[in-house]
């Protein structure tokens, strides 16, 4: 079975970082993953995503057109990929930025206000590691006893304090209650 | 085996050059193969005796390789479309001098300054004209990012072995993408390099490394004499990849990331009861004739899927003698085909193959 990701958002929320990690989680479950970032002009400025495969199988196209799991990050990129989004799918919206709901019925869709949430728990920057946090709960898609070594893979050893934080913000989104 | 490790390609592939024994890197940054040039400056320096150079052009860079190249020692150089046009000279030059050295080319859109999406457009380029005069390089097109890697190493092999230039001819997503990969290449194999300026001594004769000849009959002689070796070539070191073929009867021919697409459209269509499969050149150059020649007594149809406007498909035409209807399915510009695209192109092959 292959899961098809696909994060997007403004340039600068952490669209990229967040698609690596869980790349390196379904690394480490043994799985098939690619991580194919978009590089052209809309990440200068517009939106930028991040596609992630997380398959059993041998991985075709690294390219995410109908995502399985959207992660929403700003506006215009759920405008853009609602629609796009495979029926059954589900959908992470942050509802602090995106004042728009979900209008499609035949997907979940999860809210959180995780651009507020980080402002408030003193988490700059880590919007998108608490959107993943609460993904990992609401899909299922990887066991989060992993977090931890998959973060040690992306945040380098020497920077204790950045993993400490990157932690703190999958663990606030893992246990967000809406 | 060693610990699966998460790299973009671009970075990957210039590891593996560095595990290649290549320790001479020359270059110009352009997107999208910048991370290669970015990963050989970090890591050059910290090798004995490595050399990171950014040129002041690609011209320049394609000349120092030259230079190293004459040396005997192992020396690559990376650009994307625009950029390995401005290297075209010297690739004739390499091909003159009979010379080894290992190009990568992460095409983007053309022509022209073009697009930095994913393109396959310098197809016709680097397996018919990548400069002037009668040559071949040898042409790698890699279709993942572990075959970023292990196509960079044997890529130097190949050239050492035949005294050639190697090009790996990958794009944009090849280059920008990351998948695991393993680093697990084994020996650097040792080449005869006794052509190689490396100063006599005043023990031996002096080799010459030259591509100018005054006597048109000496010339035509060392031109017959590369032909010779490029039959060997085309006898010893085609590869291809071939997937769902046992079957088939339509065949898909596609490379990077063309065929990763062409992947998902047949997995698809077989859901679907048609039986199709795919036969992936992994060499551009020398290009899988006979295999898809014996293929075109099989299937009723074939498939190229590519990034432009329709190049490969000559060769594929060329191949198979025209024995079978060729359909192409193409986008351009740095559009990738999406898996839509092809399984329309396949629905349609199915249609006018008529049945079998």
């Amino acid at each position: 079975m292959a899961k098809q990701i696909l994060i997007a958002g403004f340039g600068g929320q952490g669209v990229l970082f967040s698609g690596k990690f869980l790349a390196y989680e379904g690394l480490l479950e043994d799985k098939e993953v690619s991580w194919l970032p978009s590089y052209g002009p809309e990440m200068r400025g517009g939106t930028a995503n991040c596609s992630i495969i997380i398959s059993d199988t041998k991985i075709g196209s690294p390219i995410v057109n109908n995502p399985d799991i959207l992660i929403a990050m700003n506006a215009p990129s759920l405008e853009k990929y609602e629609d796009a989004t495979n029926a059954g799918g589900v959908i992470i919206s942050d509802n602090s930025l995106i004042e728009k709901k979900v209008a499609r019925e035949d997907v979940e869709a999860y809210y959180i206000p995780a651009t507020k949430l980080a402002s408030d728990e003193n988490l700059p920057g880590l919007a998108n590691m608490i959107m993943i946090g609460y993904m990992i709960k609401k899909t299922g898609i990887i066991p989060y006893e992993n977090v931890e070594a998959a973060m040690k893979k992306v945040v380098s050893a020497k920077k204790q304090n950045l993993f400490d934080l990157n932690m703190k913000a999958v663990e606030l989104g893992y246990n967000y209650a809406e | 085996m060693s610990e699966k490790v998460l790299m973009k390609g671009n970075e990957a592939m210039a590891e593996a050059a560095i595990m290649a024994g290549c320790k001479h890197y020359f270059g110009y940054p352009i997107t999208p193969q910048t991370e290669a040039a970015a990963y050989m400056a970090k890591r050059m320096p910290k090798l004995d005796g490595g050399v990171f150079l950014q040129a002041e052009s690609e011209i320049a860079a394609i000349n120092m390789v030259i230079g190293v190249a004459s040396t005997g020692k192992r020396v690559m150089t990376s650009s994307s479309s625009p950029g390995i046009a401005l290297k075209s000279e010297g690739l004739s030059y390499l091909a003159g001098c009979d010379l080894p050295a290992l190009v990568i080319n992460v095409q983007r859109g053309g022509p022209g300054l073009g697009s930095i999406q994913p393109s396959q457009s310098d197809y016709f380029h680097a397996t018919r004209g990548a400069g002037h005069g009668d040559f071949h390089m040898i042409i790698l097109a890699p279709a993942s990012v572990q075959e970023m890697v292990d196509l960079t190493f044997k890529g130097f092999d190949l050239g050492d072995k035949y005294r050639m230039t190697t090009m790996i001819l990958a794009d944009g997503t090849m280059g920008q993408m990351m998948e695991p990969v393993s680093l697990d290449m084994g020996e650097v194999k040792e080449y005869d390099k006794s052509w190689a300026l490396t100063g006599t001594k005043g023990e031996r004769k002096p080799n010459i490394v030259n591509s100018l000849f005054m006597l048109p009959a000496d010339l035509e002689k060392y031109n017959f004499e590369r032909y010779e070796k490029y039959k060997l070539i085309e006898e010893n070191e085609v590869m291809y990849d071939e997937y769902m073929m046992d079957d088939a009867e339509i065949c898909i021919v596609a490379f990077g990331v063309a065929a990763r697409v062409s992947q998902n459209a047949i997995d698809e269509a077989r859901k679907q009861g048609i039986k199709v499969g795919m036969i992936r050149p992994i060499t551009l150059w020398p290009f899988p004739k006979k295999v898809l020649n014996s293929a075109a007594d099989k299937v009723k149809a074939f498939v190229s899927v590519e990034l432009n406007m329709g190049q490969m498909i000559e060769d594929v035409e060329l191949a198979t003698r025209c024995k079978k209807p060729v359909l192409l399915c193409n986008r351009a510009g740095g559009v990738i085909p999406t898996t839509e695209d092809v399984m329309s192109k396949i629905i349609e092959a199915n249609e006018i193959g008529g049945a079998n």
